[in-house]
This record gives structure tokens, sequence and C-alpha cells, in this order.
């Protein structure tokens, strides 16, 4: 059974089409990829998919859930967590702040029992601060945790909200490129995190970026949209060879 | 070797007082403050008292305000429903206006903090809807509505202009408005005061460091984001109120009795001007900064009403110009002004900076 079905979805603004009639699938523990020229509707499907966006049409199934239009809270607590294209941290707060607001499905304590800081609030924090800080070693985070990550550079921010995705201990985690703007060792760098985070957590994986070379390399399938309309989704190779995405990317010869 | 800062345990890291010096410098300030009631005059121990009432009240704000990020003008309207359900509560059932004869602090306290927390929470859904400027403009109307409200019921308030006795302090059977064998009025109300604003003050920070607190951050900084993370914005928006209305409500009841006496006059925009103004100077997102900011206005109103025998041409007849009155306005203003151009992380961002500056000391580059 798939984990998450996006069944025949439409989304449009003002008559402007976003998504129009999108269906894919993900497996378990797939590395399910994203590609397409801008404005092709790549984070209009994360949108969609987190709940920031109620789609006009079709189905959006997670999990066995049906999450159409649902609020982004819901998603998130059934197990889905994402990444943004804009780094999206809690600029003031400290990394382990941040990485701790990653927990916050996972605690369950109340308002009077946060008050008084007792036996399950203290208790669940303390457990929360002791998986945030496996995140912390598995990603090297480990120099910055005080610091308010706002103050950071722009490399450590791509990772620390890598981190606090982790921190949600999700069942799909939703990469919006993750490597726009950094360079060479640093995107390597992060190839390793995703390649380590699907072979020590298994976790089933959507990746949005316009670095082909990592698409290439990382992917299991690849979905390529246009205008929203899908052109193909298959494995890399077969993506790569194909004339309408070619096309896409590349326009035609004009007619002479 | 002895390491004070190696901590082996997270619970031990994530302490409130997590050094030494954080311990010892907070138990010598509660020291101090206590032994105060022993070495100052009434008239100070007075101003410190509604000093500390009105710093519960400023933490509650701070909470929706300065930590959630919800900007609210209302808060006058909810330290008088708090004022007024204590006052009710405690009052004389023989007298003018409507009185229960409760006297217990421990009865009227947490009722005059719920029945404000009922109304926030009824309010909430507004904040939920709006953000920002229009929240601010939606809940300055509450000052208004209330200031309706309370001028025309009689029966609870005694009008405008009249008044009615406030809430009457009584713990354990002894009357703390009145001077005992051993302490006076004013030494008792103060020592109150203290003890409760420690308390508040602990239970807020308690809930800043609490999910509940990140959450409040989260819903300031990005609430998209947070929305992502899992958490439920209509849901903390609405804890932010009734927790800021619950303080509010609790610092309400306490203010007056110092004065012993309200008038709905006493809730007017000004007052929930003011209590942005203790926010943003003592320092937006911190208990402290809070803390700090209901005391230096506090503390402020005598050194304006010195003024007059240090400068002639000061009156303090309100009737003429210049007043104290008038001075005391243009200078709440004017901090305002000076605080966010300067530093506007307040009281509290003045204190860091000279922290880290003696933390680096000798070496401070």
């Amino acid at each position: 059974m798939s984990l998450v079905d996006f069944d025949d979805v439409h989304l449009s603004f003002a008559g402007v089409n976003a998504i129009a009639g999108v269906s894919f699938t993900v497996a378990p523990g797939e590395l399910f990829a994203i590609i397409g020229p801008n404005g092709a509707g790549k984070t209009s499907i994360f949108n969609v998919l987190s709940g920031a966006y109620r789609p006009q049409r079709g189905r959006v199934t997670f999990g066995g859930l049906d999450i159409t239009g649902r609020p982004p809270h819901r998603i998130a607590a059934a197990g889905l967590a994402r990444t943004f294209q804009n780094v999206e941290l809690f600029g003031n707060l400290t990394l382990l702040d941040n990485l701790m607001l990653g927990r916050h499905t996972h605690l369950r304590y109340g308002t009077l029992a946060a008050v008084a800081w007792l036996g399950r609030a203290r208790r669940e924090e303390v457990a929360a601060r002791a998986s945030v800080e496996e995140i912390v070693d598995f990603l090297d985070l480990a120099p910055y945790r005080r610091i308010p990550v706002g103050l950071l550079p722009y490399g450590v921010q791509k990772r620390i909200e890598l981190g606090r995705a982790l921190a949600m201990q999700p069942k799909l985690l939703l990469l919006d490129e993750p490597v726009a703007g950094m360079n060479l060792e640093e995107t390597a760098d992060m190839a390793r995190y995703i390649l380590d985070i699907r072979e020590e957590l298994g976790l089933a994986i959507i990746l949005v970026e316009h670095d082909m070379g990592l698409v290439m390399d990382l992917a299991d399938r690849v979905m390529v949209l246009n205008f929203g309309v899908p052109i193909t989704t298959g494995p890399p190779a077969h993506v790569q060879g194909h004339p309408e995405v070619v096309r896409a990317y590349l326009g035609e010869a004009a007619a002479v | 070797m002895n390491r004070p800062l190696m901590h082996h345990r997270y619970s031990s890291d994530m302490a409130l007082l997590n050094t030494r010096a954080k311990k010892v410098a907070m138990l010598a300030l509660l020291a101090v403050a206590a032994l105060l009631a022993l070495l100052l005059t009434d008239d100070y121990l007075q101003l410190l008292a509604t000093g500390a009432a009105t710093a519960i009240g400023i933490i509650g704000l701070n909470l929706a305000t300065g930590y959630a990020g919800q900007v609210s003008l209302g808060h006058a309207f909810f330290l008088a429903i708090g004022a007024y359900t204590a006052a009710a509560i405690s009052g004389d059932p023989h007298g003018r206006t409507i009185g229960l004869g409760i006297t217990s602090i421990l009865v009227w306290l947490p009722a005059a903090g719920l029945v404000a927390a009922a109304v926030g929470a009824l309010v909430a859904p507004l904040a939920v809807r709006l953000r920002g400027l229009y929240l601010a403009i939606v809940t300055l109307g509450l000052v208004f509505v209330g200031g309706y409200v309370f001028g025309e019921w009689r029966e609870l308030t005694g009008g405008s202009g009249i008044g009615r006795p406030a809430a009457v302090p009584e713990l354990f059977g002894v009357r703390l408005d009145r001077s005992t064998a051993l302490f006076t009025r004013d030494q008792q109300l103060y020592w109150l005061m203290l003890t409760l604003l420690v308390l508040f003050a602990l239970a807020a920070r308690n809930v800043a460091r609490s999910r509940v607190g990140r959450a409040f951050n989260a819903i300031r900084d990005r609430d998209i984001a947070a929305g992502i993370m899992g958490i439920n914005l209509a849901r903390y928006k609405t804890i932010a109120f009734a927790l800021s209305s619950f303080y509010a409500g609790c610092a309400g009841g306490l203010l007056f009795c110092i004065t012993g006496y309200l008038t709905p006059d006493n809730f007017n925009l000004a007052l929930s001007v003011v209590a942005i103004a203790m926010v943003l100077v003592g320092g937006a997102g911190t208990i402290s900064g809070a803390v700090l900011g209901a005391f230096f206005f506090t503390l402020l109103s005598p050194l304006t009403k010195a003024l007059p025998s240090l400068v002639p041409a000061v009156t303090d007849d309100a009737t003429r110009t210049p007043n104290i009155f008038q001075l005391e306005t243009v200078a709440y203003g004017a901090l305002i002004v000076v605080f966010l151009v300067f530093e506007p992380r307040g009281l509290y961002g003045l204190w860091v900076r000279l922290r880290s500056y003696w933390k680096a000391w000798p070496f401070s580059y």
C-alpha cells in the first residue's frame, strides 16, 4: 500500500492553474523527486500536502487517512514534516528551541502542568531534550546549541530546518530545495545527510530540487511537472531521455 | 576538579537557575526585597507594593503580546474585570454596592483571575481571525465597551466619579490592610504583593519554557510555519489570551487593595497604553523585563512628584501649566520613543549588554 496517494488534484488561484490534475503515489521508504521549471507547481504540491492550501478538486490520502483540506497542525500530527524553500526557522529562538518546537506534537502535557513544571511536564521535556540531542549529533550542530538561529549562516540554517523536521519523527519528509544556494561541499554534505536519513530512519521523502545531479543520484522515481501538469513519471534514467522533458527545460528549435 | 558549569544531566542544564551565580543572585535579591519592608518608610513600601501588583499584570500582558505576539490594547478592560470581581466577592453585603462578604484572598484572587480568563477566552476568537494592527484596534474597542458598562452598572461599580471600596485582603483571618501589633499595613501588603509576584513570575517563567511558551513564540515569529510544526494556532492564541487575562484579573484585584478604593475611571485607554509601554520599556518577551518595566514606571511617579521642590516653574496643581501630571505623561511618551529607537530590547536588553560586557572583561572586543 502506498503511503501517499495524490489523486487528480486541481488547485487554482483566481483562474490561474497552479496544479491542473496531478496524480502520483509514494511508497513507504521511497525517495520521490518532483522537478520542473520555475512556476511548474512543485511547491504548490507541497503546500497542498502540508495543508497550507486547500485544493479545489481531488483527494490526498496520507497513511490511509484522507487529509484533503485538513488544517496543517492535524496533518503534522499525522506524521508529515517539511522544510521550506526559503528557510522558515524561528530566527529569534535558539537552535535547541527550534528543534524542541519540532517535538511539539510528541509532548502531551497541558498548560496547567506547564505552570507547575513538575512531574509529567519535566519528564517529557527532559525526554524531548534527549531526543533533540540525538539530532544535534546526527547533523553536527553541536557548536550552535544556544545561538539564535537567525544569526547563523545560511547553510547551517538549512541543516537546522532539516533537523527541526526530523525532530517531528515523521513518516514522510518533504524537502523543498534543500541545497538551493549551497556550494558544492555543502551540497555533498546535504546529500550525505539525506542518504543517512533514508538508511537509518527509513523515511519516505519527497524531494523538490533544481540540482539535477542530486536528484538523479538520489531519487528512486522522478516526476516532471510543467505548468501544473505532469509530463512523465519514472526512474531517473527514463526521465532524463524523455523528449517532452527536454522540451520543457530547453524549449524547441524555432521554426524557420 | 570542580567545574560549576559542567552539567551531567539534561534536567540540571534545563533548570531555571542552572548556575551557582544565578542561584546566589536570586536568593540575595529575594532576601533584600523581603528585608526592605523593615528599612523603608510606609509610603515607599506602598509604592513598591503597587509596583509588584502592577508587575503581575504586566507579566500577563507580556505573555500575550511579548511572547505570543498578540498586541492587546484591552488590558485595562481585563484589569477592571478582575478588580470588580474581587471587589464584589469581598465587598460588604450590606453596602451600597454588590458584595458577597467573602473576604479571604484565597477565594477572591483565583476568582478574579478565572472570570477575567473566561472573558479573555471569549475574546480570543477575534485574535484567531485578526493579527497585528487590526487586533490592536479591536482590543482597543474592549476598553470603550468596558468603560461604558462599568460606568453605567452602578450596583457593581458605584458609578463613574463615585466608585466603590476595593477588595479586602484577608489571609487566614488576618486583615492585611489593617496594621497589626507587629507590622504596619503597608509592610503586610508589601510582603503579600512580593510573595504573589514571585509565585506568578515563576509560573509564567515555567509556561515560557514549556511547549506552550515555545508555541507562543512560534506563532509570534512565523504563524504559517508554526501550523506546519503541528501547533494549533486557534488553541494557542486562546490559551495566550486566557492566561494573559488571568494575570490581568489577579493584578486588578490586588492593585486596588492598596489604595482601598476604585472607580470606573481608573480603567481608561491611558492605562492600556501605559501597560504596553511597561512591556516595551522593560523588554518584550522576557519575564524579568516585565517586572523591570512595571517597577520602573511605578517608581517614576515619586520622581515627578519631587519635581516642584527642585524646579520652581513646575507645580503640582493640575489646573496650571506645566504641572507634574503633564510632565509624567510626557516622560512616559519620551521613554517609549527613546527605548524603541536605542534599545528595542528594553531594560532587559541593557542588562544583557552589561552582563556580556563584564563576562568578557577585560577583553571586551
